[in-house]
């Protein structure tokens, strides 16, 4: 059983290459060494890092194309800061709060993907694609309309307007259409995203290398051999994706705690940010969650980076990123490079070959 | 009673009758050929067989339970297992794990067990472990386990398939033209290893072929099938030397 | 009166999708792939226009032909320099790529333009269509939309049935290695879909802002993605089909905007696309492809 050990040993790294970044920057800030623009992206680069490594369960495990992530963090973020506003006052031993908060966000999202993944997963390739990415718009257009109150009467929900919400005196207005939800409480924090990094990398990590995770590869690799050894297709696709919806779910209750105001924009929770982790995904290697990590932190990064270029920043980030897709897939590429390494190394390559 | 009885099974696409009239009737053990032209049909009975395709009419009845009309994973937890003619590996899954997945059914635990790695999991992961190894010692892939399936060469990808198809308990094998692209080396070996399933494992098996050596040599009998329907059925010397077969592959 | 106005509108805003759609079509019958830039494609011809008229004073036909000219070149440099170095690649990959030519394309125009919004001058100056007393009246604008992607949608059509480079088209959409092997300059016919798909989102563009008269450089990114929606309606690939879609998306989107929400018209949009797709998985005229097993 070399071969398992050898995937034990990669997983180890992995959660390694977390806490090892995670005392580098503590170290940092304790040291008064990090700006204050980078400490405050130190939570944000744990919401990216969570929800590619859960895009990367759908594409690079499941194998299907998803456009809607942001839709399922909006779904958590949402129902996550409901709940904290609402019991703000009432509860206030801060972490445990934060955990309820956790468990909502992620099962909110668990729940909306599973109903969005029944109808979904029938659907193959750029079609599934296409509808996930309708289903992302729904979600954050309705979030948008949605004005939800609270009195002595209980909760009152319209998707009109404030007015016809009819509050009693006493009632408070937690979602306000557009405007959102403002008054979160500020709950998270670096460390606390950090866990949450390792808990996601622990249940991805760990499902892929489990029996439902071999199921749903068996999928990615040949739908029809899946189903004649007896691979319930329909179960497996849903359970990845239900997985998958729950952890970016969770990311977006951590994005939501860690601001005091939360409105589904378009370039927040719109398919702009599903596009955005896709490209996370794509480019830190499908299928690698190590890998995904990395192109989050990076391609975040890389526009603080670029600040100095003023204006000019998102272009450039623009072209780095036509000219990263053009030099990791082209297959001109590829045999240049392969050319290449075979020049500086060619004990090695020859050895590749053998 | 016999281990697989088809009667009069028929399947048409949009007015083409790709299978009529299709019977067949399989003892325990046996291990036999279902022959014929290219175009005869022969795989679509196999589609048909394992629920990849739902019959117009007719019945399949497997080991005295009626299958007919069932889905493709319950027809293979009835006990049908295949391969395909174009062969259908997980190709991004390593050698053993292609068998494990075979292992499934036979082998559960839960999703959350397996995320939270519950005792339940090493224990099963370790019968699985195991129990994979011992099918890819009987096929000489032990050596490849930890390579990915699409790296393997020609021959030892088909034996994969059958490995994989064997770990899901079948009473029943159906293997698609395995000699398909093989020298005649490869094909002699794969003669033997076919016996030798059919041995170890006191499997019932029925093969589509088109190599005749492999055909005569292995089968105890034979099916043929022209134009969708039954030409011809009986022991495998029989039906070789039967003037219509003869006419069938030949032509006039 | 107010019902035959909105569905006016909703024919015009559909007809302007349904150029988009057919250009998004083409491109991922033949390429099979997304072509996420599209959308910004029009939005560069709006501003050529909009440069052309209101800087410089250029004749408002002679100001679309230019910007046909111009979106013609940056679609097919587009391709040879981005798209055609992946062919062969995974469609993610040129997916992505497609994103990083989108984001390019909306950081030039940021770039060049600033972010401040530019009211755009109508360029269709006939007189509106007065009817039933004055009642009901229907612009210039909507007409001329209409019309326009009517004639573009025969046009194409009879284009790519009837003439060789659009049977080859159709050719190199079934399959490339065929195609290739019957003498078919497969390179240039994907070039020649590029340069046709983005000449129609010029004018496009220029339909789009004389009747939405605001162009920033995201203007085109929503009615791109819309129009996407449109051609997997109608079944991607298909040029009625991309039309149908098109119009059908612009009819329910104002429909709904008047009649049931204007926050909700976008979620009702996507909800009939899910519809759709559930019950007719390849859009309305789309085919059937089954795997073989």
């Amino acid at each position: 059983m070399k071969k398992l050990r050898k995937e034990t040993k990669n997983n180890l790294i992995t959660y390694g290459i977390v806490i090892l970044t995670y005392i580098i920057v503590q170290i940092l800030v304790a040291t008064g060494n990090m700006s204050s623009l980078m400490q405050g992206l130190l939570v944000p680069f744990c919401t990216y890092v969570i929800v590619a490594i859960s895009l990367n369960l759908t594409v690079g495990v499941l194998g299907e194309l998803s456009l809607g992530h942001a839709g399922f963090m909006c779904v958590g973020a949402f129902s996550s800061a409901l709940f904290s506003l609402a019991v703000k006052d009432s509860f206030t031993v801060a972490p445990l709060r934060f955990l309820c908060a956790i468990l909502i966000g992620a099962l909110s999202a668990a729940l909306i993907g599973f109903l969005v993944g029944i109808p979904v997963l029938r659907l193959r390739g750029d079609y599934l694609a296409i509808v996930t990415l309708a289903f992302g718009e729904i979600i954050k257009n309705i979030i948008n309309a949605i004005y939800l109150g609270i009195d002595g009467n209980g909760i009152h929900i319209s998707l009109k307007d404030a007015m016809s919400l009819g509050l009693s005196e006493d009632g408070r207005m937690l979602i306000k259409g557009a405007q959102g939800i403002t008054g979160t409480p500020h709950d998270s924090n670096f460390t606390i995203g950090v866990v949450l990094v390792l808990v996601t990398l622990f249940i991805v990590l760990n499902f892929m290398d489990s029996r439902s995770g071999r199921a749903v590869m068996s999928i990615r690799d040949n739908r029809i051999a899946a189903e004649s050894v007896g691979i319930d297709v329909t179960r497996y696709k849903l359970i990845a994706f239900t997985i998958s919806a729950a952890l970016a779910g969770v990311a977006g209750v951590l994005y939501a705690h860690n601001l005091s105001t939360l409105n589904a924009q378009p370039k927040n929770f719109g398919y702009n940010m599903s596009i955005l982790i896709l490209v996370f995904v794509v480019l830190g290697g499908i299928g690698s969650m190590r890998g995904s990590m990395i192109a989050a932190v990076l391609l975040t990064l890389l526009p603080e980076v670029l600040r100095f270029m003023a204006d000019y920043r998102m272009l450039i980030y623009a072209i780095v990123l036509i000219v990263m897709m053009l030099f990791n897939w082209s297959p001109d590429a590829i045999n240049m490079r392969k050319r290449l390494m075979a020049k500086i190394f060619p004990k090695k390559s020859q050895k590749e070959e053998a | 009673m016999a281990m697989l009885e088809v009667k009069n099974l028929a399947i048409s696409f949009g007015g083409l009758r790709a299978v009529s009239g299709f019977e067949i009737t399989i003892e325990k053990g046996q291990l036999y050929g279902l022959i014929g032209p290219n175009g005869a049909g022969k795989t679509t009975a196999f589609n048909l067989l394992t629920g990849v395709y739902k019959p117009d009419e007719g019945s399949i009845v497997l080991d005295g339970v009626n299958i007919t009309g069932k889905r493709t994973i319950d027809i293979c937890k009835a006990g049908i297992a295949r391969t395909f003619q174009n062969i259908r590996l997980f190709s991004d899954m390593s050698v053993l794990d292609n068998v494990k997945v075979g292992l499934h059914n036979s082998n559960e635990y839960s999703t959350f067990t397996g995320i939270l790695r519950l005792p339940k999991y090493f224990k099963t992961e370790k019968a699985m472990n195991e129990e994979a190894m011992e099918l890819l010692k009987v096929f000489g892939l032990e050596e490849f386990a930890a390579y990915n399936a699409s790296n393997l060469p020609y021959g030892q990808q088909r034996k994969l398939e059958i490995a994989r198809a064997l770990a899901t308990k079948p009473k029943l094998l159906l293997l698609d033209e395995p000699a398909a692209g093989m020298n005649p080396n490869e094909t002699k070996e794969l003669m033997d290893t076919i016996k030798f399933v059919r041995d170890h494992f006191d499997m019932t098996i029925l093969l589509i072929e088109h190599d005749m050596k492999l055909v005569s040599g292995i089968c105890e009998k034979l099916t043929v099938l022209n134009f969708g329907e039954v030409l011809c059925q009986g022991d495998t010397s029989e039906v070789l030397n039967n003037p219509e077969v003869i006419k069938a592959y030949l032509g006039e | 009166m107010s019902f035959l106005s909105y569905l006016a509108n909703g024919i015009s805003l559909g007809s302007v999708y349904a150029l988009i759609a057919l250009g998004y079509s083409m491109v991922y019958g033949i390429a099979k792939m997304l072509n996420f830039a599209h959308g910004d494609v029009i939005m560069i011809g709006g501003y050529v226009v909009f440069v052309g008229v209101s800087n410089m004073g250029v004749h408002p036909l002679l100001a679309i032909l230019i910007s046909m000219v111009v979106c013609t070149i940056l679609g097919v440099t587009i391709e040879r320099v981005a798209y055609k170095p992946l062919r062969g690649a995974s469609p993610l990959a040129v997916l992505i790529t497609a994103i990083g030519v989108s984001y390019l394309l909306q950081n030039i125009a940021l770039l060049i333009f600033g972010s401040d919004t530019k009211a755009f001058t109508n360029v269709v100056t006939l007189p509106n269509l007065s009817l039933f007393d004055g009642k009901l009246v229907i612009s210039s604008v909507t007409i001329v939309t209409i019309v326009v992607s009517i004639v573009i949608m025969i046009g194409l059509t009879l284009f790519v049935n009837k003439t060789k480079a659009g049977r080859a088209m159709t050719a190199v959409s079934e399959d490339k290695g065929a195609a290739q092997l019957m003498g078919i300059n497969v390179n240039g016919t994907i070039a020649l879909t590029f340069a046709i798909g983005s000449s129609l989102a010029a004018v496009a563009g220029v339909l789009l802002c004389s009747a939405y008269p605001s162009l920033t450089p995201y203007t085109g990114s929503m009615p791109g993605i819309k129009a996407f929606v449109a051609a997997v309606f109608g079944g991607i690939g298909s040029i009625p089909g991309a039309f149908i879609g098109g119009i059908l998306l612009g009819v329910i989107e104002n429909l709904s905007k008047a009649y049931i929400s204007s926050q909700l018209s976008d979620a009702i949009v996507f909800s009939v696309l899910i519809i759709v797709l559930l019950v007719k998985p390849t859009g309305i005229l789309g085919k059937n492809i089954q795997e073989k097993v």
